[in-house]
């Protein structure tokens, strides 16, 4: 063992003589607690005070039809690539010309990628890393696509966390809460949406039966 | 500029005749304000939450010897490494080793007060790495040699034509009659310059808002999505922290998430709040193959130990800084240190010596505005008073109030003298003032009434008023 990690975890534990003290985290807000519905609307609330267009579509395949209507209005320029997050599987993204799946490149303009959940509480998107992921999908092109499962729009960010640690999962390399698109107040105060990530949040929630 | 706190008087006269500093200060704090409220107004839970986040702060403290442990052990289950580090130099021996051990040349890094305090920069660059900060507002400054003056607000200091002048300079492939006129185009300039700095970066460093034991996790809470980049770009991630940010468990993180950003921007949360858990999975698609985690101590242990324990419980929100009528009436550089105001004058005593840092405790009316908006409960003003008293034991305040002090301490156990004392200096100053309502000078004070002006009392002294009144 190294001579510092010992002098400084000897100075720690000479400062705290007793033993180790239980801790118990703070209370879950009320607006992150209620019916699935009511989760729903405070979700999309939520996604509006962050400055997120979002559209609800009732089928898988129709996620792709959505998607491709958005890019026809928003009309962002630059490649397009998508995650292979099983969840997109049955979107039918097929259907987007110039498609490209796997790890963003410097021209690309669009993301799309799916959400480990949606939080009602803020209107945040729960992203991961993985085989299927490649965590700058999320961060590098200009506009992001997500896509959120309706049945898994939770209350609370700790909702999500156990989703996404059901039946003791490690977690993925990267996991990211993500609340609206991108910005900074560093000049004059003044609000810039669209700094180093995505200046456009597009999503799409599939409320499929 | 590189102030050092020892010239904080000199430093507040120069501020002080600043109109745009001033004018920036005034914005700030009046924006900031409303900001807040509005936000707290819109969570009932949020003073419930404050005292949870303080007896999570404290149970952290409590079991950090332990926390760390765990999370070291964590982290290398993860194909992660940790590196344990005294103080500033131990640090940047540690980051400039694994930069060089990994073959890099670009540095991408994301915002870290702590590197800030290592000066990780001047290391890395000594080196001969080139180093590049992503922040926008840190990115400014690296190109004008400044310092942040705030801690989540870096370059709040700073004009927006002060930003495009800069970008003028630095930026000299540019056309040069392209318009920096708007934030906007400001904004997007940086982007793109920096873009190609996260794309052909080795290493990115980020620094971190917590650190959990039981995932062996680093968080980081930011708006701009550099953070993000700069660790999942590069093949190399590299976090520099210091030892008291861990925490027990995922759920603790999350309650200090919900009164973070509330504090510090007026958001309800940040834009992004980044989980980052070792190196790349063998079967991920994409990630740091390398991931290293330097724990800085830089003199937290001895504060753990000392009166002054409960200033490790920050979470670096700047909401003393953005509310403190003196920051606003001078700004962060005018301490001439990392931290600035309310939290930076209970640090820094304590990071680069009392008698370096000896006025910074004196500049506080004790108010109790940093104290009302601390989302932890820190009582700054007590423990500013604790650094006053350390320093009126080690001598290092001036002479005469040393000696006042002592004779009012005297006088205060004879009630008939303080009595007559208090009515004689009372009529004496109404005599120098000879009719004017204050006094701009005093003699054997001179460096007092070099600030400020001393009202001069009218009507006789408190008691004898209070005995008048009761007479009647
Ligand atoms: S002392 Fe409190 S208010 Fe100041 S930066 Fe730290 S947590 Fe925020």
């Amino acid at each position: 063992m190294s001579a510092p990690r010992d002098d400084i975890l000897g100075r720690i534990r000479a400062a705290n003589p007793g033993p180790e003290v239980p801790v118990s985290p703070g209370p879950v807000p009320a607006r992150g607690r209620g019916e699935a519905s009511a989760l729903r609307q405070r979700f999309f609330a939520g996604l509006d005070m962050a400055g997120v267009s979002h559209a609800t579509v009732t089928s898988w395949p129709g996620v792709g039809a959505e998607i491709e209507r958005f890019l026809a209005e928003a009309g962002p320029g630059g490649g397009l690539v998508a995650s292979n997050d099983p969840m997109l599987e049955p979107c039918g993204l097929d259907r987007l010309p110039g498609l490209r799946r796997g790890a963003p490149e410097a021209g690309d303009g669009v993301s799309i990628t799916g959400t480990v959940a949606g939080i009602a509480e803020t209107g945040t998107l729960m992203v991961r890393s993985g085989p299927d992921i490649a965590n700058a999908l999320h961060f590098l092109p200009d506009t992001h696509v997500a896509v959120v499962d309706a049945a898994r729009i939770v209350g609370a960010y700790e909702d999500a966390f156990a989703l996404l640690r059901a039946g003791g999962a490690p977690l993925p390399r990267n996991v990211t809460l993500i609340t609206g698109p991108s910005r900074s107040s560093d000049i004059e105060r003044i609000l810039q949406i669209g700094v180093h990530g995505p200046r456009t949040l597009h999503v799409v929630v599939c409320d499929a039966p | 500029m590189h102030a050092d706190s020892a010239r904080f008087p000199d430093n507040v006269t120069a501020a002080r005749r600043d109109p745009m500093l001033l004018g920036a200060l005034q914005r700030l704090q009046r924006d900031a304000r409303a900001g807040r409220a509005e936000v707290i107004a819109r969570l009932p839970e949020f003073e419930a939450l404050r005292d949870a986040a303080r007896e999570i702060r404290n149970g952290a403290l409590a079991n950090l010897a332990a926390n760390l442990e765990r999370f070291e052990e964590n982290v290398i289950a993860n194909g992660g490494a940790v590196h344990w580090c005294r103080d500033a130099a131990e640090a940047g021996a540690a980051v400039t080793r694994i930069c060089r051990e990994a073959g890099a040349r670009t540095v991408a890094k994301g915002k870290s007060m702590v590197s800030e305090e290592i000066a990780l920069n001047a290391a890395l660059l000594g080196a001969g790495f080139d180093v590049v900060e992503t922040d926008l507002g840190e990115y400014v400054l690296q190109l004008r040699d400044e310092t942040p003056s705030h801690i989540v607000i870096p370059a709040i200091h700073l004009t927006k034509d002060q930003f495009a002048e800069t970008f003028r300079d630095a930026h000299d492939a540019l056309p040069e009659d392209r318009s920096l006129e708007e934030a906007r185009a400001i904004t997007d300039e940086a982007r793109g310059a920096l873009r190609d700095v996260f794309l052909r970066a080795d290493v990115g460093i980020t620094g971190a808002n917590f650190l959990i034991a039981e995932t062996g996790s680093v968080v980081i809470v930011t708006n701009e999505g550099n953070g993000d980049l700069a660790q999942s770009l590069p093949r190399t991630h590299i976090v520099v922290t210091g030892i008291e940010k861990a925490l027990g468990t995922v759920e603790e993180a999350l309650t200090l998430v919900r009164v973070l950003a509330r504090s510090a921007t007026g958001q309800e949360i940040s834009a992004y709040t980044t989980f980052a858990t070792g190196a790349r999975r063998a079967d991920d698609a994409a990630g740091p193959e390398a991931f290293h985690v330097v724990l800085v101590d830089n003199g937290r242990s001895d504060l753990l130990g000392g009166p002054k324990r409960e200033i490790l419980r920050c979470i670096r929100c700047g909401a003393c800084q953005t509310v403190c009528p003196v920051y606003g009436a001078v700004g962060g550089h005018a301490y001439g240190a990392v931290y600035a105001g309310p939290v930076g004058s209970v640090l820094t005593p304590a990071l680069s010596g009392l008698e370096t840092a000896k006025h910074l405790p004196e500049a506080s009316s004790f108010c109790g505005a940093c104290e009302a908006v601390c989302p932890v409960r820190i009582p700054l003003p007590r423990l500013l008073r604790l650094w006053r008293q350390d320093a009126f034991q080690a001598h290092l305040g001036p002479t005469a109030l040393r000696w006042g002090l002592f004779a009012w301490s005297a006088l205060t156990a004879w009630p008939g003298a303080y009595r007559a004392a208090g009515a004689i200096g009372g009529r004496v100053l109404r005599l120098l003032a000879m009719g004017r309502p204050r006094l701009a000078r005093l003699p054997f004070a001179g460096k007092w009434t070099g600030g400020r002006d001393l009202p001069v009392p009218e009507g006789g002294t408190f008691v004898g008023q209070w005995h008048r009144r009761r007479g009647k």
